[in-house]
C-alpha cells in the first residue's frame, strides 16, 4: 500500500485549559482542587444544572406536541428575539426602530465564528482579509483562532491588562485605538474579561466609545457572562447598550453556556446592530449563507430551553434567581479568598481579587508559582496565573489560601 | 449611490478623512448584496399560501407519516425518557465529541467485523449533522491534503455540497452521473470522466439514496467503482446521509463504503442521523477518517479537534446521547432498525404505488425509473414547464428540476399525483 497521505500530518498540541483538567483528573492526590477551566460549580465543587432549566426540560419532555425538525437556518425565532432583548435592553432603541438581528449560534464561540466569517466577506470591502482585527491583551486563547480561521490575515493584539499596577491599561487602550487603522474590527468583552476578570468603568467605556467612534473602529463585542458577573443583567450589558445608544453599528456574540448553565446544548445568539432594517435584512441573508456551509441549522435543545424560559414572567424571574445565586457564590469565594490572603500577610496587594468580576480572576501569581501550585500543591491553574473562583468552596478556601502564600513567599 | 459607497469602502485603507466619513455616515454594511432567496424555501412559502385542499408539499426533505405528519420514532422517545431519568449535567463535551456516541457510529459503517473498525486505524469525531460533517472533512482536507485542491462532485448532487467545499477553499469539479434520457445513473460516463479525473484529487460519493436524484449504483457497479478509483489513487469522501432509511438494510446500505474500506482505500466519511433516526433539529453526525494505523489516527484527531475548536468549541449533546442509547442498548438498537425498516418500506411501498397508479391512468410513459430509484428523492423527469403546470394546475410543488420528495406521498394523496403526473405527460 502507498503511503499514506496523513503520514506527514503532525501532532497538534493539546487545548491547555483541556490538558490542564485532563492532568487534574489524572491526579491522585486527596488535596487536589481544580481551578482551570470555566464552568460553574457548586460549594461541594460539583456541576449545577439550574433549577429553572431542570424544570424547563421537564415541561418540553412532557410536550408530546413537541418534535425534532429542523430549525430554520437562523435558529429558533422565539429563541433569537428573547435573546437579543436580553442583551441590548427591553426598551433598546434598536429593538423598537426594527434595525437589530438575530443568528441563533452554536455557542458564544458559533456566534463568533458567523460574525467573524461575514466581517471577513462584508466589511471594509468584499473578501477584504487585510482588515487588521484587535484582541485584548491578554484574551481568551479561542479568539485568535476564530478569527485566524474566518480568514484574517492581520491580527493584533490591545493593551488591556496592566500586570505592574495589576488593573486595566486604560492609556495603553486608547492608544492602540488611536493609532489602528480606520474600520479595524476591536474584540470587546462585554463584562467580566477573561481571563482578567477586569472591566472597564462605565467612564472608561465612554471613553473607549469616543475614539471608537472618532476612527471609525467596529465594535465586536463578546458577552458571555450576562448576569454571571455582577448578578444583574442590565448592569453586565451596560456597555453594549451604551455604544448602541451612541449609534454604533456593531456585533455582540452572546453565551448562554454560563448564565443559564447549559455548556453542552451550545446555546448562542449574534446579534446584529445596524442603521436600519434594509441594511439588517440583508446582512441576515447572507449571514444566512455562511450558517448553511457551517452547520446548515442550530439545535434545538437549548435553545428551546431558554427561549420558553425568557418568554415566561415567571420563568424570568427564577432565571435571574438561579443566575444571582451563582453570582453570589463567585462574590463570597472572591472576598473570602482575599481575606484570608491578606491575613497571612502574603506579599504584595490583594483588593484586585474583589475588584475583578467574573469567574476568573487574574492572580499576579508567575509561571513559576503556577508549577509549584500544581506540582506541590496539586492546585490546578493556568499558567497565566488565571484561576476560576468557582473552583473555591468553603472547604478549600484554606488550603488554597495558604498554597498562594507559599508559593508567592517561596517562589520568585 | 450603493455603488458608489461600496466603490469607496472597496478603497477604504487609503480613503480620505472626508470620504470616509460619508461611508460612516451611513451603514457599514450598504454594499452587502441581498442574499439569492432560497429555491426549496420558495416553493415552501408558496405551498403554505395555497389555499387548494389538495394541495402537496413535495419539496420537503423530511420523512413524514403515512398522514403527512413528522415522525418521532418511538426508539427516540424511549432514550429520551431513560435520559431524563437519569438527570445528567450539562458538562461541555469534548471537542470531539461524545465518545459513545462516535464510536458506535464508526462502527454502525464501518460493521462491527471491520479490520479497519477493530484495529482502531479510523478517527470519528461527532459533527453538527451531516453539513457540519461535511465541512469539518472539507477544512481538513484544505488543510492538510496538499495533493490537490479540486473535490469532484457527481452531476448533479446535493445543492449545499458546492458552496460547503468553496467555504473550506476548496474548487470543485464533477463527473458524469445522471442520465436525464433514461433517469437512471449513466455509468459509462461516470466511468470514463473518474478515469480521466487527476491523481490524487478528491472525489465525493454519495453512500447511497443519492441527493437528489435517488439513483444509486449496484453493486457490481461499485466493485468497478471502487477498481478505478483505487487506480487514480483518488482520496474518496463519502457522503452517507440515509444509512437504513434507503433500502431498510444498515448493511446493505453501507455496503459500498465498507468494500472501498476492504479494497484498501482509505475513505473519509461524513455520516448523518437526521433521517435515519428522525433527529433532524439535535443535528446528530459524524466524521471520519481511515488512516492507516491507530497512531496516525491520533494525529489526524488532533488536527480536527484544533478545526473544531475555532468553529463552536465542541458539539451538543442531546441528540448525540440519543443516538448513543439507541446505538448501545440492544433493545433500543432493535427497535431502531424496525423503525428505519419501516420508514424505508413506506417510502418504497409510496413509489410502488405511484407507478401502479400512473398505469391506472393510463400513462404510456416507462416510469420504472421510480421504482428503481432508491431514498428519499426521485428524479421524475419531469420538465420545468410541466412541473409549473402541476404546481397552477393543481397545487403540487416540487423543485423545478422534477425532484419530488417521495417522502410527501401519502396514500391518502399518491392518486391524485398520480392523476396530475398523467395529465401534464399524457
Amino acid at each position: 500500500m502507498a503511503a499514506s497521505i496523513f503520514a506527514a500530518v503532525p501532532r497538534a498540541p493539546p487545548v491547555a485549559v483541556f490538558k490542564l483538567t485532563a492532568d487534574f483528573r489524572e491526579d491522585g492526590d486527596a488535596r487536589k482542587v481544580n481551578l482551570g477551566v470555566g464552568a460553574y460549580r457548586t460549594d461541594e465543587g460539583q456541576p449545577w444544572v439550574l433549577p429553572v432549566v431542570r424544570k424547563v426540560e421537564q415541561m418540553i419532555a412532557n410536550d408530546a406536541s413537541l418534535n425534532h425538525e429542523y430549525l430554520p437556518i437562523l435558529g429558533l425565532p422565539e429563541f433569537r428575539a428573547n435573546a437579543s432583548r436580553i442583551a441590548l435592553g427591553d426598551d433598546s432603541p434598536a429593538i423598537k426602530e426594527n434595525r437589530i438581528g438575530s443568528v441563533q449560534s452554536l455557542g458564544g464561540t458559533g456566534a463568533l465564528r458567523i460574525g467573524a466569517e461575514f466581517l471577513r466577506r462584508w466589511y471594509n470591502g468584499n473578501n477584504n482579509t487585510a482588515t487588521p482585527v484587535y484582541i485584548s491583551s491578554p484574551s481568551w486563547e479561542n479568539h485568535n483562532s476564530v478569527f485566524v480561521d474566518a480568514g484574517f490575515k492581520d491580527i493584533r493584539t490591545y493593551h488591556y491588562w496592566d500586570a505592574a499596577k495589576r488593573g486595566l491599561d486604560l492609556h495603553g487602550l486608547l492608544d492602540d485605538m488611536e493609532k489602528a487603522p480606520e474600520f479595524s474590527i476591536f474584540i470587546l468583552h462585554a463584562c467580566a474579561h477573561n481571563p482578567t476578570g477586569t472591566d472597564p468603568t462605565p467612564d472608561e467605556w465612554k471613553q473607549i466609545a469616543a475614539v471608537m467612534k472618532r476612527r471609525f473602529l467596529f465594535p465586536f463585542f463578546d458577552s458571555a457572562y450576562q448576569g454571571f458577573a455582577s448578578g444583574s443583567l442590565d448592569k453586565d450589558a451596560w456597555a453594549v447598550r451604551y455604544f448602541v445608544s451612541e449609534g454604533f453599528e456593531l456585533f455582540c456574540a452572546q453565551s448562554f453556556s454560563k448564565n443559564f448553565g447549559l455548556y453542552n446544548e451550545r446555546v448562542g445568539n449574534l446579534t446584529v446592530v445596524g442603521k436600519d432594517a434594509d441594511n439588517v435584512q440583508r446582512v441576515l441573508s447572507q449571514m444566512e449563507k455562511i450558517v448553511r456551509t457551517t452547520w446548515s441549522n442550530p439545535p434545538s435543545q437549548g435553545a428551546r430551553i431558554v427561549a420558553t424560559t425568557l418568554a415566561s414572567p415567571q420563568l424570568f424571574a427564577e432565571w435571574k434567581d438561579n443566575v444571582k445565586t451563582m453570582a453570589d457564590r463567585v462574590l463570597l469565594m472572591r472576598s473570602e479568598l482575599r481575606s484570608r490572603l491578606e491575613s497571612l500577610g502574603t506579599p504584595g496587594t490583594w483588593n484586585h481579587i474583589t475588584e475583578q468580576i467574573g469567574m476568573f480572576s487574574f492572580t499576579g501569581l508567575n509561571p513559576k508559582q503556577v508549577e509549584y501550585m500544581i506540582k506541590e500543591k496539586h492546585i490546578y491553574l493556568m499558567a497565566s496565573g488565571r484561576i476560576n473562583m468557582c473552583g473555591l468552596t468553603t472547604k478549600n478556601l484554606d488550603y488554597v489560601a495558604k498554597s498562594i502564600h507559599e508559593a508567592v513567599t517561596k517562589i520568585q | 449611490m450603493a455603488l458608489l459607497q461600496s466603490r469607496r469602502l472597496l478603497a477604504a485603507p487609503r480613503l480620505a478623512a472626508a470620504a470616509a466619513a460619508s461611508a460612516r455616515a451611513s451603514s457599514w454594511w450598504s454594499h452587502v448584496e441581498m442574499g439569492p432567496p432560497d429555491p426549496i424555501l420558495g416553493v415552501t412559502e408558496a405551498f403554505k399560501r395555497d389555499t387548494n385542499s389538495k394541495k402537496m408539499n413535495l419539496g420537503v426533505g423530511a420523512y413524514r407519516d403515512d398522514n403527512g405528519k413528522p415522525y418521532v420514532l418511538n426508539c427516540v422517545r424511549k432514550a429520551e425518557a431513560q435520559i431524563a431519568s437519569k438527570k445528567m449535567d450539562k458538562e461541555y463535551l469534548p471537542i470531539a465529541g461524545l465518545a459513545d456516541f462516535t464510536r458506535a457510529s464508526a462502527e454502525l459503517a464501518l460493521g462491527e467485523n471491520s479490520e479497519a473498525f477493530k484495529s482502531g486505524r479510523y478517527v470519528t469525531v461527532q459533527g453538527i449533522s451531516g453539513t457540519g460533517s461535511l465541512r469539518i472533512g472539507a477544512n481538513f482536507l484544505q488543510r492538510f491534503f496538499k495533493s490537490s485542491r479540486d473535490v469532484y462532485l457527481p452531476k448533479p448532487s446535493w445543492g449545499n455540497h458546492t458552496p460547503i467545499f468553496r467555504d473550506a477553499g476548496l474548487q470543485l469539479q464533477s463527473y458524469r452521473y445522471y442520465d436525464p434520457k433514461t433517469c437512471s445513473l449513466d455509468f459509462s460516463g461516470a466511468m470514463d470522466d473518474i478515469s480521466k479525473i487527476p491523481e490524487k484529487s478528491i472525489i465525493l460519493l454519495h453512500a447511497c439514496a443519492h441527493n437528489p436524484t435517488g439513483v444509486d449504483p449496484r453493486q457490481e457497479q461499485w466493485k468497478e467503482l471502487a477498481a478505478v478509483v483505487k487506480k487514480r489513487n483518488l482520496l474518496v469522501y463519502f457522503d452517507m446521509a440515509y444509512q437504513g432509511f434507503a433500502s431498510g438494510d444498515i448493511n446493505r446500505d453501507a455496503w459500498a463504503v465498507r468494500h472501498f474500506i476492504e479494497q484498501g482505500i482509505n475513505i473519509v466519511l461524513a455520516q448523518s442521523y437526521a433521517k435515519n433516526m428522525g433527529l433532524y433539529g439535535e443535528r446528530v453526525g459524524a466524521f471520519t477518517v481511515i488512516c492507516s494505523d491507530a497512531e496516525e489516527a491520533k494525529r489526524v484527531e488532533s488536527q480536527l479537534k484544533i478545526l473544531i475548536r475555532p468553529m463552536y468549541s465542541n458539539p451538543p449533546i442531546n441528540g448525540a446521547r440519543i443516538a448513543s442509547l439507541i446505538l448501545n442498548s440492544p433493545d433500543l438498537r432493535k427497535e431502531w432498525l424496525v423503525e428505519v425498516k419501516s420508514m424505508a418500506d413506506r417510502i418504497i411501498s409510496m413509489r410502488t404505488q405511484l407507478v401502479s397508479n400512473l398505469k391506472k391512468e393510463g400513462s404510456s410513459h416507462n416510469w420504472q425509473h421510480i421504482t428503481d430509484q432508491i431514498g428519499m428523492f426521485c428524479f421524475t423527469g419531469l420538465k420545468p414547464e410541466q412541473v409549473e403546470r402541476l404546481t397552477k394546475e393543481f397545487s403540487i410543488y416540487m423543485t423545478k428540476d422534477g425532484r419530488i420528495s417521495v417522502a410527501g406521498v401519502t396514500s391518502g394523496n399518491v392518486g391524485y399525483l398520480a392523476h396530475a403526473i398523467h395529465q401534464v405527460t399524457k
